[in-house]
């Protein structure tokens, strides 16, 4: 049988040096997505270093009024966190709206930011995929691609991401610490995530051997008025085929501050600028908000099925963006 | 010792009186014991190796590394394995799937064949063994693509005629006010019960026993005798539990494999499916395209019916969803012409699912119905009501009940039809456009021969042996319910054993005919003992012991249409910005003969009507197209309802008693998913104005078809063209 090393660690340091030992190590964290793939034949790491002891499972108040929050808290704890619900609603709403009530018990949030695709090809050893095995082909382009990314992919990789928590991380400015044999980083999650191009193997700018230790919020501001949609075909345990977490700061009917990011539609939380700048000063309303949601989708390059998503996107944005300003109009 | 005449509370009745399981508390602490989970002696673990290719042939199977590997025993392949007898008819009258009868030959006649069994000491070590199994082929090039015109659609017969025809059909379509005239599609859909296939097997003293999960002990040991050609008293299954089988456990490769392996090790070997292998291996529901003309006057009667449906078989074994065999029970009309097609594909074998034909049949059917009732201006329920036939559309036969008019009062009056304004997409709450739907449900009401013992013990308890299967239906507690009033005692002192095929023949848990045929069995045996008891007051310690075999009974029943019916009812909510659909309440009313136990047959239809859901809006198997393989086959990518998608379902009944039928029970297995696809998608209809014909009603569906004219809906809505 396939046999794999397996250890605990109990301080940061002591997990970063287990791992930077052994070059076929992945940290576990909840495991909800990595035992899955190491069952298939898609991970085959030769040992586990579980983090899950470390002292990182506190969801903190920060000097500067924001958030800092340990990579093993879970996403039970973090949806239910009482600063998270009141100032940043969006989070709690992507975290419970993902996966089940067991699985949010077990799933960490520097997990969450690092599960892999559910693309059925890459979930699939005996199929071809450049995510899986570079260079091997990406049969979703002419094949199955009804949930693939329509935002930033590119011929040799059409998979979408499939965190919804990450996707309000986005929307609110998360930055990612990280610590590694040389030392501590940070880099913010819109950095996180790479540009598929030709090197869809290569998600993350973490650095090898990296562990994620924090995600860090800014003070709330904005994203205390904040909502998230996810759409689906099934009402529960199923990843978004569109999701948006949205912000609004509505003054004197213009537009002060917005926020929002897409789910399900890129290979990673797409965090919309085009639309933001949009938004951003402009009298807030469905023109606007229509055309700040074409702004963004102006960049979608859809496949045969899945040019649905654009239409799905436009009128998702546009309906929880008018929500919102009607919560601020009361 | 002397046997006690009946108490008082025997008279009044076990039957129709809600009663749980006997075995839910084993159930729910874990005591019951499942086919892949019962402990055995030496017990070597076989895992199955499938193929990689779509069509062509195995070139080489290079076991020799494989044999080298930690604890692996043997590997079973077409060049070592035993030859099998397949040219037999089973007891369900058909022949074997070559699907089971493993490693007979080099073909490969579809991508998840099976091409080997690697048998370990360890699981982990046979399925370790199996991944590394290097396998070779020359591939051939595939066609697993279900169109309407495929050139190598044929008419099929399978279980009923393939085509019937009376009447003038073009005439009549030309004589008609109003035509529908329209295509429908379902999708492939898996069974995914929740307990995977799984069987041991061993040679006990010259006798080969089989520790299994299937729907008929008795059913599979005659399948395996004659594979194996051994006689049927050396041959011994036994099916204690099952955690679901919706026609799919029957004889599959995990069986015939893991047979070949114990006698080749002369060992026990167990060999369980994956969920992925379930998908090619376990059968499926054909994916069907279907056509259906109606033609009928002003005030909705039928002059014109024609239903056509195809699906989709295996090159290597003919299996027919008879989708087009629901309108010779449903609906009349002058000319009237019903036809079952297939094509043969490079496609695994599909095989019984829960209501074969009637599922995909009644959503074409009843969808086709509804619009024809759009057309006319006639209330969805008033068009049925007007379109009852007085005997069998096609057969002629006299109804043994049909209360399907009673279904459709008793539905619409606890549903509130009558407050329904017809006009669609007017409704709205919020973001939601709300609608609400009805279809009509049958089911046939059949029984298959079948043999019970009775026993009278000397404690003064009783004793029911009968090769029943409990697919999880209640069906054990149902013929504890049965015995007792057929014996005029309690509940409690009887004790049924089923799942061994040492009981003798009987029917499988399978076309809603098991606890009817079982039953009657139990009570023409319990009969006989009770007159026996009459006779003879003195039981000896071995008990007095009466056998039934209901074959002659069966026989000498009247010929009549002999069917359950039922109305069924939906509200929905359509998001039409996102494509969502949320189903918010559903009703159905059956005549299904006699309820045994109320408790479980509610059960039985809730579930049938839940599946339901799941078909018009969630359940596809998807191919890819490229390789012809399944794309995401497993429960991540193949969606059926959760409990978020299952709103307030109410099941019930109306009376439906024959006072001509010796049992009068006629099974809940499967017509609570009859109908309950067509009662969603009008409904979406009504909230909508859409019409959806292509199954499930995914998202993307509703997004695109909000931006697309329908082309029916766009066509002129008093026919006359019939076929344009």
């Amino acid at each position: 049988m396939r046999e794999f090393g397996y250890q605990r660690a109990h301080d940061v340091a002591g997990a970063v040096a287990l791992l930077a030992a052994d070059p076929d190590a992945r940290f576990l964290g909840g495991g909800t997505n990595l035992v899955d793939l190491m069952k298939t034949g898609v991970e085959r790491p030769a040992r586990l270093v579980d983090v899950r002891e470390l002292p990182l499972d506190r969801v903190e108040r920060t000097a500067d009024g924001g958030l800092r929050i340990g990579a093993t808290v879970t996403n039970s704890d973090l949806a239910a966190d009482p600063e998270v619900r009141s100032g940043y609603p969006a989070l709690t709403q992507a975290v419970l709206a993902g996966a089940s009530g067991q699985l949010r018990n077990m799933a960490t949030v520097g997990g969450n930011l690092l599960q892999r695709t559910r693309c059925g090809y890459f979930a699939d050893v005996t199929k071809p995929c450049n995510k899986r095995s570079p260079g091997s082909g990406c049969p979703a382009v002419g094949g199955e691609h009804h949930n693939h990314a329509v935002l930033g992919a590119s011929g040799h990789c059409v998979a979408v991401h499939p965190s919804d928590m990450g996707v309000a991380l986005t929307a609110f400015d998360a930055v990612v610490s990280y610590e590694t044999p040389d030392g501590p980083g940070e880099v913010p999650l819109t950095d996180f995530y790479l540009p598929v191009g030709d090197t869809p193997h290569r998600e993350t700018a973490l650095p090898p051997g990296a562990l994620i230790t924090h995600v860090s919020l800014p003070p709330a501001g904005v994203a205390a008025r904040s909502r998230y949609r996810k759409v689906r075909e099934r009402a529960s345990y199923a990843f978004a085929i569109g999701s948006v977490a949205a912000a609004l700061r509505i003054e004197d009917g213009l537009v002060r501050e917005a926020r929002l990011a897409f789910g399900g539609v890129a290979s990673r939380p797409w965090r919309a600028h085009a639309a933001e700048a949009v938004l951003t000063g402009a009298r807030a309303g469905g023109e606007t908000f229509a055309a700040a949601a074409d702004a963004e989708l102006a960049a979608a390059t859809p496949l045969p099925d899945n040019g649905y998503k654009v239409p799905l996107m436009r009128d998702l944005v546009v309906s929880v963006l008018t929500e919102l300003a009607e919560g601020e109009a009361r | 010792m002397t046997i006690t005449s009946p108490g008082a509370a025997a008279l009044r009745g076990a039957v129709g009186v809600a009663h749980t399981r006997v075995e839910g508390r084993d159930k729910v602490t874990g005591a019951a014991r499942y086919a892949g989970e019962i402990p055995f002696a030496e017990l070597a673990h076989g895992w199955l190796a499938l193929s990689t290719v779509t069509r062509g042939r195995i070139r080489s199977v290079e076991t020799a590394a494989v044999l080298d590997m930690p604890g692996v025993l043997t590997v079973l392949h077409h060049g070592n394995a035993p030859r099998l007898n397949t040219d037999y008819i089973g007891m369900l009258g058909v022949p074997p799937d070559p699907t089971a009868a493993v490693f007979q030959n080099d073909r490969v006649p579809y991508a998840g064949w099976p091409v080997a069994l690697v048998v370990a000491e360890t699981p982990e070590q046979a399925r370790e063994a199996a991944e590394a199994l290097v396998v070779t082929y020359d591939e051939e090039p595939h066609d697993t693509a279900l169109v309407a015109d495929h050139p190598g659609a044929y008419p099929a017969e399978g279980h009923m005629p393939a085509e019937t025809e009376k009447g003038d059909l073009e005439g009549q379509l030309a004589a008609s006010a109003v035509v529908v005239d329209a295509r429908y599609t379902t999708p492939e859909q898996q069974h995914s019960m929740i307990e995977p296939h799984a069987a041991t097997a061993l040679w006990d003293g010259g006798r080969l026993e089989v520790v299994d999960s299937n729907q008929g002990t008795t059913w599979i040991q005659g399948e395996l005798a004659k594979m194996f050609s051994l006689d049927e008293s050396s041959v011994r299954v036994r099916s204690e539990h099952i955690g679901g089988g919706f026609g799919s456990k029957g004889l599959r490769a995990h069986q015939v494999s893991a047979v070949m392996a114990a006698t080749a090790l002369q060992r026990p070997v167990r060999v369980v499916m994956t969920r992925r292998q379930m998908f090619s291996l376990a059968g499926y529901r054909s994916p069907t395209t279907q056509r259906v003309r109606l033609g009928a006057d002003l005030d909705g009667r039928l002059r014109a019916l024609e239903h056509h449906s195809l699906n989709q078989t295996s090159t290597v074994y003919e299996f027919i969803e008879p989708g087009a065999g629901v309108a010779r029970v449903m609906y009349d009309a002058d000319a009237h012409r019903t036809a079952n097609h297939v094509v043969r594909l490079d496609v695994p074998s599909p095989t019984w699912m829960r209501a074969p034909g009637e599922a995909p049949g009644s959503f074409a059917i009843e969808s086709a119905l509804d619009e024809l009732a759009e057309r006319c201006g006639v209330d969805p329920i008033e068009l049925r009501l007007r379109n009852e036939p007085e005997t069998g559309p096609v057969s002629g036969l006299p109804f043994s009940s049909r209360n399907l008019p009673a279904c459709f009062r008793e539905g619409a009056r606890r549903f509130g039809w009558a407050d329904r304004d017809p006009r669609p997409g007017v409704r709205r709450d919020g973001r939601w456009l709300l609608g609400t739907g009805t279809a009509a449900a049958s089911f046939g009401a059949g029984a298959g021969p079948s043999t019970a013992k009775v026993t009278a013990e000397a404690d003064g308890s009783f004793s029911v042996r009968i090769a029943a299967a409990d697919i999880g239906t209640g069906a054990r507690t149902a013929l504890t319910l049965i015995a007792a009033d057929a014996l005029e005692t309690t509940p409690d002192r009887v004790r049924v054993r089923i799942g061994d095929s040492d009981f003798g023949p009987a029917m499988i848990a399978g076309g809603s005919m098991g606890t009817r045929s079982w039953a009657w069995a139990i009570t023409a045996a319990a009969g006989e003992l009770r007159e026996r008891l009459a006779l003879t007051p003195d039981i000896p310690p071995e008990g007095i012991t009466v056998r039934s075999d209901t074959t002659e009974a069966i026989r000498a029943l009247a010929r009549k249409e002999r069917h359950s019916f039922g109305a069924q009812f939906a509200e929905v909510a359509v998001d039409t910005a996102t494509g969502e659909i949320r189903v918010r309440r559903m009703l159905g009313i059956f005549a299904a003969g006699r309820i045994v136990n109320p408790l479980t047959a509610r059960n039985q239809l809730v579930g049938g009507m839940t599946w339901g859901i799941s078909m018009a809006l969630h359940e596809e198997a998807v191919r890819d197209r490229e390789t012809g393989r399944h794309y995401s086959p497993d429960l991540a990518g193949y969606h059926v309802a959760t409990n978020a998608d299952v709103p307030d379902i109410e099941a019930d009944w109306v009376d439906d008693h024959d006072p001509d039928d010796p049992v009068g029970i006629k099974g809940v297995g499967e017509i609570g998913i009859v109908g309950a696809a067509a009662a969603v998608a009008n409904a979406v209809w009504h909230a909508t104005g859409v019409r959806h014909r292509n199954l499930p009603i995914r998202p993307d569906r509703v997004l695109t078809a909000a931006s697309t004219p329908d082309p029916a809906e766009a066509a002129p809505s008093d026919g006359g063209a019939a076929d344009a």
